[in-house]
């Protein structure tokens, strides 16, 4: 008797649980894309405009693009939209991804508190900086996380001929984690941190951090969409990922990147080439 | 620090004063997440504390030390076990629920069942020793005597489903990573908090830390009070 | 299922004899009351006939029962009683339940159970808040509910203060009267005299001496009956 009650609330909370997530039946594709995207609030903003035109629901999850990357070889994104170039590529000739077109931009940025230990506020050649950095053994904190902007960092070290693994452990720490949690802690240790622009604007907990270094054109850091390919994963929605991605490049979609400011700074610069553009357009 | 402090109490009260609708999808999501996970660890662990209590077979006493270690599991070896399993290439892939706030609640069911079964097992153990003659004098066999014993010992029961559910609701490890944290899909209160940490909104996060706790605590007193009442009453 | 016989029964546990040979038929009829010093091994004496515990020697045979198996027809009542965490009436529908009575017959007989005992009005409150005097008197008539052959009584009244002692006497005489066979233990020699009809002595272990409750107290055969019955502490 008592069992059975017990057992009858059991089955109504199962139920309304199990019928409530995805109740209005609605289309969605899940993107895996970056934490810079997401967190700078830049998807919130344009995809309220896409779902509003085509009622399809985007689901970002938000990872640091070797993360992102890997998530989408299993299969698990329909659509990967990250920014490091070099990894993208060779996902798509690994056969994983169908094609890849570029989307926007934004740039790098040397973050470092205000008392600048290595000497390099106001400058703009960021191997210089590294350089000075790597000389004072100020302390400086990267992602180590395989994500874009740490892949970029570290082809920047590399440029810059320096091994930043001999200052570990000592001025060069690694978090293994995001960017937010690594501005978090560059920001309690006073330290210097290359983060993207996007993050940074958005990013409230800065301590004494300003931004140091800007403007070099090698810290330019390209945005680029691709289709996970249905041929390697069968259940892909490639016509509701191709959607998306349609519209992200298209003259609609450009406008609403550009039209994402966080004051009066505007965080994406739309890039996508007029020839790359979908043939079709939508609606 | 106190001013961080201050504005973490005032963000806090702000969210709940105006009831602001996004976090109040974001606790129902939460509730329903971890509530589920607790039903559903409950289902299992409470049938296997009273078996492992009452039962006497041979390699009990491993089962017993496995379910305590286990009460220890970092939630995101659990995330990662789950994400392995539900994700595409894993075995469970064709189900296409990772990213679901079903695959979360798998996750945290996972991740409660042995603290719901260890410690239920120590309640029921102590509650047969005590009327184990009596049972039997009745006639009763194991089965009908472990769910006597699950019956009579059902307040006590209550506060251990509820530190399970507890641990469910505070853990982040393991929905951060088979839930995706999406915005409006799979974003919970715990995931929230550690969104907006590194987005150094350090306050909000907080104050959405603050939320939590205080409707652990709140759950808590209830079923605190409720018990005390039944205590009263059947002794 | 009675008589019950008891051939060489011995218990011990991690090679510490607790029962040491006993032999003893039991048949129906008187009142039996198994009588010794702390230690003596009533309890677990008891606890071996009514089958919670296995003979580590000897045999235990309901000889009317065809001599195999443990007979459902007994019940027992022990020194503290175990309640469970329901309503007095709900204790007892749970025996009932479990020895088989049918559902609609239940709370029938717990009412007029509960009647005999005196606890009518008490039907509804939770066993566990009730007094210790009352939950010994539910624990009869949970075990009488059962219309057990056979009742055992483990120290019924160890507990209890004098008033809530005659009361429980009063009712193991009224179930005596409708033809159940009492096994009892107990310390208290006056109450192995109001309510026995023979002795069983044990001390030790062992099974001492048997005789009906008059000669017992009268003319012990044995010493150590005799030390006991004068109060004085038995020797260790």
């Amino acid at each position: 008797m008592e069992l059975r009650r017990s057992l009858l609330c059991a089955a109504v909370i199962l139920s309304t649980a199990a019928t409530a997530p995805d109740a209005p039946a609605q289309k969605f594709i899940t993107v895996a894309s970056t934490t810079s995207t997401e967190q700078s609030g830049l998807f919130k903003h344009i995809l309220l405009v896409f779902e509003k035109k085509t009622g399809i629901q985007v689901r970002v999850v938000a990872l640091g693009t070797g993360q992102a990357l890997d998530m989408a070889r299993r299969g698990d994104a329909d659509v990967v939209f990250v920014h490091d170039k070099v990894a993208e590529e060779k996902f798509i000739a690994e056969g994983y991804g169908v094609r890849r077109l570029e989307v926007m931009y934004n740039d790098f940025i040397l973050v470092g508190p205000k008392s600048d230990p290595a000497k390099i506020a106001g400058g703009k050649d960021i191997l210089a900086a590294y350089k000075r950095i790597a000389g004072a053994a100020a302390p400086f904190v990267s992602r180590g996380d395989r994500s874009g902007t740490h892949a970029a960092e570290v082809r920047l070290w590399k440029a810059a001929g320096i091994d930043p693994a001999i200052g570990k452990g000592t001025w060069y720490r690694e978090t293994g984690s995001g960017m937010g949690p690594t501005l978090n802690t560059a920001a309690g240790m006073n330290a210097y941190a290359f983060t993207d622009r996007g993050t940074w604007l958005s990013f409230k907990n800065r301590g004494e951090l300003v931004i140091v270094v800007q403007g070099d054109k090698r810290l330019f850091n390209q945005y680029g969409i691709m289709l996970v390919n249905p041929a390697k994963h069968a259940h892909v929605k490639k016509d509701l990922g191709q959607a998306f991605i349609d519209w992200v490049v298209s003259a609609d979609g450009q406008r609403a990147i550009a039209g994402y400011k966080i004051g009066a700074d505007q965080l994406f610069f739309p890039n996508a080439r007029k020839e790359q553009a979908p043939a079709r357009r939508l609606e | 620090m106190m001013n961080d402090l201050g504005r973490a109490f005032a963000e806090a009260f702000g969210l709940v004063a105006r009831l602001d609708p996004q976090l109040l999808d974001i606790v129902a999501l939460s509730l329903k997440v971890s509530l589920t996970a607790v039903v559903l660890a409950a289902l299992v662990g409470l049938p296997l504390g009273a078996v492992l209590a009452v039962e006497r077979f041979r390699g009990r006493q491993a089962v017993v030390v496995l379910l305590n270690a286990l009460m220890g599991l970092p939630p995101v070896v659990v995330g990662l076990l789950v994400y392995l399993l539900l994700s595409r290439a894993g075995p469970l892939g064709s189900l296409g629920i990772l990213f679901t706030p079903a695959a979360m609640i798998v996750a945290q069911a996972i991740l409660v069942t042995p603290i719901v079964a260890a410690l239920s097992r120590q309640v029921l153990e102590d509650a047969w020793r005590e009327y184990e003659e009596q049972l039997r004098s009745l006639g009763a066999r194991r089965m009908t005597a472990a769910i006597t014993l699950l019956w009579d010992t059902r307040f006590s029961l209550v506060t251990i489903v509820l530190a399970g559910f507890g641990r469910a609701a505070a853990e982040v490890g393991a929905v951060m990573i088979v839930g995706g944290n999406i915005d409006g899909v799979t974003r919970v209160m715990t995931t929230t908090i550690a969104l907006e940490t590194s987005k150094g909104d350090l306050p909000l996060a907080l104050g959405l830390g603050v939320i939590l706790v205080g409707l652990v605590i709140m759950l808590n007193a209830a079923a605190s009070l409720i018990r005390e009442a039944a205590l009263r009453r059947y002794g | 299922m009675l008589p019950l016989e008891l051939k060489d029964v011995c218990f011990g546990v991690n090679g510490k004899v607790i029962i040491d040979r006993v032999s003893v038929e039991i048949g129906a009829g008187p009142r039996t009351i198994i009588l010794g010093p702390n230690g003596a091994g009533k309890s677990v004496l008891m606890r071996l006939c009514h089958g919670l515990l296995r003979p580590t020697g000897g045999a235990i045979v309901w000889r009317g029962n065809g001599g195999t198996g443990r007979p459902r027809r007994q019940a027992m009542v022990f020194q503290r009683p175990v309640m469970l965490r329901r309503s007095a009436l709900a204790n007892i529908v749970y025996g009932l339940k479990l020895a088989g009575v049918a559902r609609t017959e239940r709370e029938l007989r717990a009412r007029d159970v509960l009647d005999v005992v005196g606890l009518t009005d008490k039907s509804q409150q939770a066993a566990r808040v009730l007094s210790g005097g009352e939950q010994q008197k539910l624990a009869l008539a949970r075990a009488w509910a059962l219309g057990p052959e056979v009742l055992f009584l483990d120290e019924p009244t160890a507990n209890l203060d004098p008033g809530a002692t005659r009361e429980l006497e009063a009712i193991v005489a009224a179930i005596r009267a409708t033809g159940t066979k009492i096994i009892m233990t107990t310390h208290n020699l006056g109450q192995a005299r109001r309510l026995g009809d023979e002795i069983l002595f044990l001390n030790q272990g062992r099974l001492v001496e048997r005789a009906p409750v008059d000669q017992f107290f009268r003319q012990p055969a044995s010493a150590e009956a005799a030390a006991f019955i004068r109060g004085e502490l038995p020797w260790s």
